[in-house]
C-alpha cells in the first residue's frame, strides 16, 4: 500500500475543484494551476523514484483487496508517462496564461485542464480494466469542453465530428470489458492475465484482443481509424492542441501496449502481427499527409499520427530490446510533440496565419523562437544525440533482429520524412525575407516561448543523459516483457 | 399566451415539501436499503424542476438564489474530502470508518464515513441536473 500512487490524480482533481470556486478571478486561478501542477511533479519524481528503488506499487482503493476492489498499480511505464504528463501540463499552462484569452479563462478552462490531467493520470496508473474505462471517460469529458471551449465555428464543426466518434468507440470500449468479463470473470488486469493464461490460446480471447485494439486504435490513432484527428486536433488553440496531441493519443497507445503485453500475447501470431501491419500502414499513411500538407499545424499532427505507428511497431515485435525502444520513444514523443504545438502556436499567434506560404523570414526577428524549433525539429526526426534517436535506434534494431524487415525499413525511412516535412516549416518559415505581420507587436513571445523551450531542453537532456535514464526505462520494459512481474506485485502470491 | 395554471402552483406548493422530505428519507436510507446519494440528488431535483414547471426560471431564482456549479464543487469537496481524509490516516484513498454510537431518541445509530461521501454525491447530483435544466430553459 502507497498512497503516494494516487498524489498525481489526487493533486489536480481537488485542484480542479477548488478552482470552481474562482472561476471569476483569474489571477488565483493561474496561480492555484501553477502551483498544484508544480505540486504534481514533484509527487510524480517521488514515485518514479519510489518505484526505482522498490519496485511496483499498488495501492488497493478502499482498502478492498485485490482482485475484489479497484486496484492502482504503478509500474515504472505508469509512473515515468504520469511525470511526463504532469512536466507537459505545466508548459501548457505557462502558454495558456498569456495566450488562451480572458473569455476562456471565465469559462472554466483551468479547473477542465485540471480534470483533463486527472483522466490521463488515471489512466496511466489504474490496475483494473472498468476503472481504465472511467478514466477515459473523465479525460474525454474534459477534451470535449475544451475542444468545445471559445465556440468558434470550426469548433463546433469539429467538435460533433470528435463527440461522436469518441462516444461510439467509448461504447464499444464498454462492450470489449463486458466480453473479456464475460470470458475470465475479473476486471483486476493482473487477475485477467492470470486467467487468460489458465484459459491458453482460446479463439475467443484473439476476438476480444482486435477488439480492444479497435476500441484503443480510435483513441490512439491508428490507421485506419485515424480519419478524425487531422481534423478534430486542427480546430483548438495550441495550448489545447499541445494538451490533446501529447496526451490523449498516448493513453490509446499506452493502452494497446499495456493490454497487448499483459494480456493478449499468447496468440502473437495473429494477434500482433496484425499490430504491425496496422503500425506500418499508420507510418506510411501519417509520413503522407506530413509531407503533403503546407500548413504548419497540419504537418505536427500528421507527424502524431508517424509517431504512434512507430512506437505500436516496437510494441508488436515484442521482444525486451522493441519494448524498451518503444518506451524511450513514447516518452520522448509526447515531450516533443508538445513542444512542437507549443512552438507552432507562437507561429501562429506572431503571424497570424498556419499557412506556410504566408509565412517567411521569422528567424530574423525571433532567433530564439527559431533555433529552439530548429532543436525540436531534429530531436523529433531523431537525429543523435537528441532524444528520439535512442528510442528509434532500439525499435529498428529489433524490428531487424526478428527479421522485420519491411517494418523496420519503414521506420527507418519515416525518420527521413518526418524530418524533410519539418525542416519545410523551418526552411520556409524561418528563412527568406522578413516580413510584417499584423498584431506582431503585442505577442508575448518570450513568455511563450518558456514553455516549449523547457520541454526542448528536456527532449535534450534526455537525448544527451541517455545511458544515465537507460536503467530506469529498461526497468518499466522489463515488467511488460515478463507479466509475472505485474502480476505477482499486484496479486503478492 | 398565459395559461391558468392555478391548480398545479397550490399542489406544487404542498408537493414539494413531501418531494424534499421523501427524498431525503431515500438518501438516508441508502445505507443499507435502495437509495442513497445519486437517487435523492435526483428526486431533490425533480422537486426543483416540478417548481420550474409550476412557477417560471425568475420566480424559482428568487426562491432559490443558488449558484448550482458552485454546489458541484461543494459536493466533489465533500467526496473527495472524505476520501483523502484516508490518507492522513494513512489508510488507502476512499477507505471508511464507522462506528455505533447511542444518541438519544434514535438509540443505537450507525455513524459511517459514508454517509459524508454520499452527501458530496447528493450535492453533485443536485448541482448537475440542475445547471443542464436551467441552461437548457434559458434558451427559450
Amino acid at each position: 500500500m502507497n498512497n503516494l500512487i494516487i498524489l498525481p490524480i489526487l493533486i489536480p482533481l481537488i485542484t480542479g475543484v477548488i478552482l470552481i470556486f474562482f472561476s471569476k478571478k483569474i489571477l488565483a486561478q493561474r496561480w492555484i494551476s501553477a502551483i498544484s501542477s508544480i505540486l504534481t511533479i514533484i509527487a510524480a519524481v517521488l514515485l518514479v523514484n519510489h518505484v526505482y528503488k522498490n519496485g511496483i506499487q499498488t495501492m488497493d482503493v478502499s482498502n478492498w483487496e485485490a482482485p475484489y476492489g479497484i486496484t492502482l498499480v504503478s509500474d515504472m511505464l505508469s509512473a515515468l508517462l504520469v511525470l511526463t504528463t504532469s512536466v507537459i501540463a505545466l508548459a501548457a499552462l505557462f502558454y495558456s496564461f498569456k495566450s488562451i484569452g480572458i473569455e476562456r479563462e471565465k469559462f472554466y478552462y483551468y479547473p477542465v485542464v485540471n480534470f483533463l490531467l486527472v483522466g490521463v493520470n488515471g489512466a496511466f496508473t489504474t490496475g483494473d480494466i472498468f476503472n481504465l474505462f472511467v478514466f477515459f471517460e473523465v479525460m474525454l469529458m474534459s477534451s470535449y469542453v475544451l475542444m468545445v471551449l471559445g465556440g468558434t465555428k470550426i469548433q463546433l464543426r469539429e467538435s460533433i465530428k470528435y463527440i461522436l466518434v469518441n462516444v461510439i468507440s467509448s461504447a464499444l470500449f464498454v462492450i470489449a470489458v463486458a466480453y473479456l468479463y464475460s470470458v475470465v470473470g475479473t476486471l483486476n488486469m493482473a487477475h485477467i492475465s492470470v486467467r487468460i493464461s489458465e484459459i491458453g490460446n482460446a479463439g475467443i480471447i484473439t476476438i476480444i484482443a482486435v477488439l480492444f485494439l479497435i476500441v484503443f486504435g480510435l483513441k490512439g490513432a491508428i490507421f485506419p481509424l485515424y480519419f478524425w484527428l487531422p481534423g478534430s486536433y486542427y480546430a483548438p488553440p495550441a495550448p489545447i492542441m499541445a494538451l490533446f496531441g501529447a496526451l490523449l493519443t498516448k493513453v490509446g497507445v499506452y493502452s494497446i501496449t499495456r493490454t497487448y503485453t499483459l494480456f493478449f500475447y499468447h496468440d502473437a501470431g495473429y494477434t500482433h502481427q496484425l499490430l504491425q501491419i496496422l503500425a506500418i500502414m499508420t507510418i506510411i499513411a501519417g509520413v503522407i499527409g506530413a509531407i503533403a500538407y503546407l500548413d504548419i499545424k497540419k504537418i505536427i499532427i500528421y507527424n502524431i499520427i508517424v509517431a504512434v505507428g512507430v512506437i505500436l511497431f516496437g510494441v508488436s515485435v515484442l521482444t525486451q530490446e522493441s519494448l524498451t525502444g518503444s518506451i524511450f520513444y513514447l516518452i520522448h514523443d509526447m515531450n516533443i510533440k508538445a513542444a512542437l504545438f507549443l512552438l507552432v502556436g507562437i507561429i501562429i499567434r506572431i503571424t497570424g496565419t498556419s499557412d506556410l506560404d504566408k509565412i517567411s523570414g521569422l528567424l530574423h526577428r525571433y532567433p530564439g523562437l527559431g533555433w529552439t524549433f530548429f532543436i525540436a525539429a531534429l530531436a523529433l526526426a531523431g537525429i543523435p544525440p537528441l532524444s528520439g534517436f535512442a528510442g528509434k535506434l532500439m525499435i529498428v534494431r529489433a524490428g531487424f533482429e526478428v527479421e522485420s524487415y519491411v517494418g523496420a525499413g519503414i521506420v527507418l525511412m519515416s525518420s527521413l520524412l518526418v524530418l524533410f516535412s519539418v525542416m519545410k516549416i523551418f526552411i520556409k518559415g524561418f528563412w527568406g525575407a522578413p516580413r510584417a505581420y499584423k498584431g506582431e507587436e503585442d505577442a508575448p513571445v518570450k513568455w511563450l516561448l518558456f514553455g516549449p523551450a523547457l520541454l526542448t531542453a528536456f527532449a535534450v537532456l534526455y537525448g544527451v543523459g541517455t545511458e544515465a535514464i537507460y536503467p530506469v526505462i529498461s526497468m518499466a520494459a522489463e515488467t511488460l516483457a515478463n507479466p509475472e512481474i505485474y502480476i505477482n506485485a499486484v496479486l503478492k502470491e | 399566451m398565459k395559461t391558468n395554471d392555478v391548480i398545479l402552483q397550490t399542489v406544487t406548493k404542498f408537493t414539494l415539501f413531501v418531494i424534499i422530505l421523501f427524498s431525503i428519507h431515500l438518501f438516508f436510507a441508502g445505507h443499507y436499503y435502495p437509495g442513497g446519494g445519486f437517487i435523492g440528488g435526483l428526486m431533490t431535483s425533480g422537486a426543483i424542476v416540478l417548481l420550474l414547471l409550476a412557477f417560471d426560471i425568475k420566480t424559482v431564482k428568487a426562491i432559490l438564489p443558488i449558484d448550482y456549479i458552485k454546489v458541484i464543487a461543494i459536493g466533489l469537496l465533500f467526496s473527495i474530502g472524505t476520501g483523502a481524509g484516508a490518507l492522513i490516516l494513512d489508510m488507502p484513498f476512499l477507505t471508511h470508518a464507522f462506528t455505533y454510537v447511542d444518541l438519544p431518541l434514535l438509540g443505537k445509530t450507525s455513524l459511517h464515513t459514508a454517509v459524508l461521501f454520499d452527501t458530496g454525491v447528493f450535492l453533485v447530483v443536485i448541482g448537475v441536473t440542475m445547471t443542464i435544466i436551467q441552461t437548457i430553459g434559458e434558451s427559450e
